[in-house]
């Protein structure tokens, strides 16, 4: 690069490694102790291990403690893992759960400030500054990605503009008229805008957008290269995960090798999703997150189900914060579509509940024209047959409803004939993926 | 009075129809009638056939989805209005019909129509009240 945007916090996010590692325990040993007075299911956990948080003495300790996972989420639902009493709560957001319920987290004034914080790091990072218009096309709502986003541009000093998302023609009317240049939403939409433009002759080139910040589903450096030819920008990644806070976990300087993690507000570990052992440095593995300064929804050991790897090299950037690659997939078999997390078992409950028997389906998701779509293969019983085409097809429509309402995503549903899927050792094989990661 | 009707749910793929009654003539099975009612994933095709219980049984040895219903069978004069008159009388006695399809045989002058009510019995009593003829189930799988 040979020009290289400011970096939004220049004593935290080039601090000495040493330096950094004792902030970490400090801030840990802090955690630890909020958690083991505030939070149950801490107090148990800890005391099934034998663990005091004053034993805590150095960082490898950390690795001797529970993992926290989204079960426990779902066992203290919904306020049951808050740190504070909610009049210090002044934010709630959500994500879907593995089952019906979703995960509910929540922010207290000084949590929305680290958020911003970290989100203003990476936007900076990607060379967004007060003279960009920033145009969110997140969905504003439960779901963490445009508040995250548009708190770090307001911080920044940016003009952002709330789009929200859908509605493309809308979208690229303002993106054209209002002359956004910082463009925020999931890598597969900025391709749907891109085909939009195409189809409507707009060329990308006459749009004052330089810059694209992209998040909230996997995406493929072959991706990246498309959307950056397509819409004419420089295309960057950032991670985060409303459990742990949202946007602003990790995102990409210019220099585009990895994330820079938010290392002094978030311990990250690398482990083996089968054993649970922590990896040595730079292995392969999932990662494990512990909060170091969250006050409402401190999360110790969180295992997030992404697979990647933690590059701790010094970034030509300045930065001295480690970098996580792209994540490479899941330990679960968590989907994302559209930007929505979906888990089968939420599928197989809905279906339990209108067949009132356990279902055999399978779940097949494409990528038509840069959207993601969900068709749900029913194998019909006799349960669920009717002789009269009319119930038939009602059936169908209530089982569409159904999914779409616990999912937050619409499905298809097609009934199939018994013996369709295929079975492999007995076990069914749930989950065709064909989009192209 | 009632006819026992059989329903098998195939997709709408090639090969699916034939593999249907390929299966019931190796088994020695004869179809008197049927309907297909479809849409662009999956049809349900309505067989009334001699012996419904060993169609049931070869049918899901051969890991078919279906299904035993109840209707009855008709005789409609062979002639203009002949259907009108019979669809008046079940309009008049607000039953209605769910489905319906022809017989290629024919009962002696008359035609023969398969009907899927929503109240069979009413039907019924309508129907005989009327003087319509109702076929008897071995009769019909007789014709």
């Amino acid at each position: 690069m040979d020009h290289q945007p400011a970096i939004w916090n220049q004593h935290a996010e080039c601090l000495p490694r040493e330096q950094l590692l004792k902030l970490q325990l400090q801030r840990l040993q802090h955690t630890l102790h909020s958690v083991a007075t505030h939070v149950p299911c801490y107090q148990n956990k800890f005391k099934n291990c034998g663990f005091e948080p004053e034993n805590l003495q150095t960082l490898e300790d950390l690795g001797k403690l529970p993992f926290t996972t989204k079960e426990d989420l779902r066992l203290n639902y919904p306020y049951g893992m808050f740190a504070v009493p909610m009049r210090d709560v002044v934010r709630i957001h959500s994500s879907s759960g593995t089952t019906g319920k979703p995960t509910v987290v929540g922010y207290t004034k000084e949590d929305i400030q680290t958020w911003t914080e970290l989100v203003a790091r990476f936007m900076t990072a990607a060379g967004v500054t007060n003279e960009d218009i920033v145009h969110i096309a997140f969905g504003y709502g439960l779901f963490t990605g445009a508040f995250g986003l548009h708190y770090g541009s307001e911080a920044i000093g940016a003009s952002v503009i709330p789009m929200s998302g859908g509605n493309t023609d809308k979208q690229l009317m303002i993106m054209q008229d209002y002359r956004s240049s910082a463009l925020v939403c999931t890598p597969s939409y900025g391709l749907t805008l891109a085909d939009r433009m195409e189809k409507q002759g707009i060329d990308p080139r006459s749009l004052a957008l330089r810059v694209g910040l992209f998040g909230a589903e996997p995406w493929s450096e072959q991706m990246r290269a498309e959307v950056e030819q397509r819409l004419d920008i420089i295309a960057t990644d950032n991670y985060g995960l409303s459990e742990i806070m949202g946007p602003g976990v990790a995102g990409e300087c210019l220099c585009r090798k990895g994330m820079h993690l938010a290392e002094d507000h978030f311990i990250a570990e690398i482990i083996d999703p089968d054993t649970g052992q922590v990896l040595p440095k730079g292995d392969v593995g999932e990662l494990v997150l512990t909060s170091l300064t969250k006050q409402a929804f401190p999360m110790v050991r969180y295992r997030t189900r992404d697979i990647t790897r933690i590059d701790y090299e010094t970034c030509e950037c300045g930065r001295t914060l480690a970098r996580m690659e792209k994540t490479r997939g899941r330990s679960d078999d968590m989907l994302i579509i559209k930007g929505v997390n979906v888990f089968p078992t939420q599928i197989e409950e809905v279906l339990l509940q209108i067949e009132g028997t356990e279902p055999h389906y399978q779940l097949f998701i494409d990528r038509i024209n840069n959207v993601d779509s969900l068709e749900i293969q029913i194998e019909v019983n006799e349960k669920i047959f009717f002789d009269e085409m009319k119930q038939q097809r009602t059936f169908v429509v209530e089982a569409e409803k159904k999914l779409a309402s616990v999912l937050g995503v619409s499905a298809k549903v097609k009934l199939v004939e018994p013996s369709t899927i295929v079975r492999h050792e007995g076990k069914a094989v749930r989950v065709i993926d064909r989009r192209q990661q | 009075m009632k006819v026992e009707q059989i329903s098998i749910f195939i997709e709408n793929k090639s090969g699916r129809l034939a593999e249907v009654t390929g299966i019931l003539g190796e088994a020695g099975i004869n179809i008197r009638a049927l309907s297909l009612a479809d849409t662009s994933d999956f049809g349900i095709l309505r067989l009334i056939i001699k012996d419904p219980e060993k169609a049931l049984q070869v049918l899901r040895e051969h890991n078919f989805t279906v299904s035993k219903t109840d209707v009855i069978g008709v005789e409609v004069p062979d002639k203009p209005g002949g259907l009108s008159s019979i669809l008046k009388i079940l309009d008049k006695n607000n039953v209605n019909v769910e489905y319906m399809y022809a017989f290629v045989e024919r009962s002696g002058d008359n035609a023969v129509i398969i009907f899927r009510f929503d109240n069979i019995d009413e039907a019924i009593s309508a129907l005989t009240r009327n003087g319509v003829k109702i076929l008897k189930g071995e009769q019909i799988t007789s014709i």
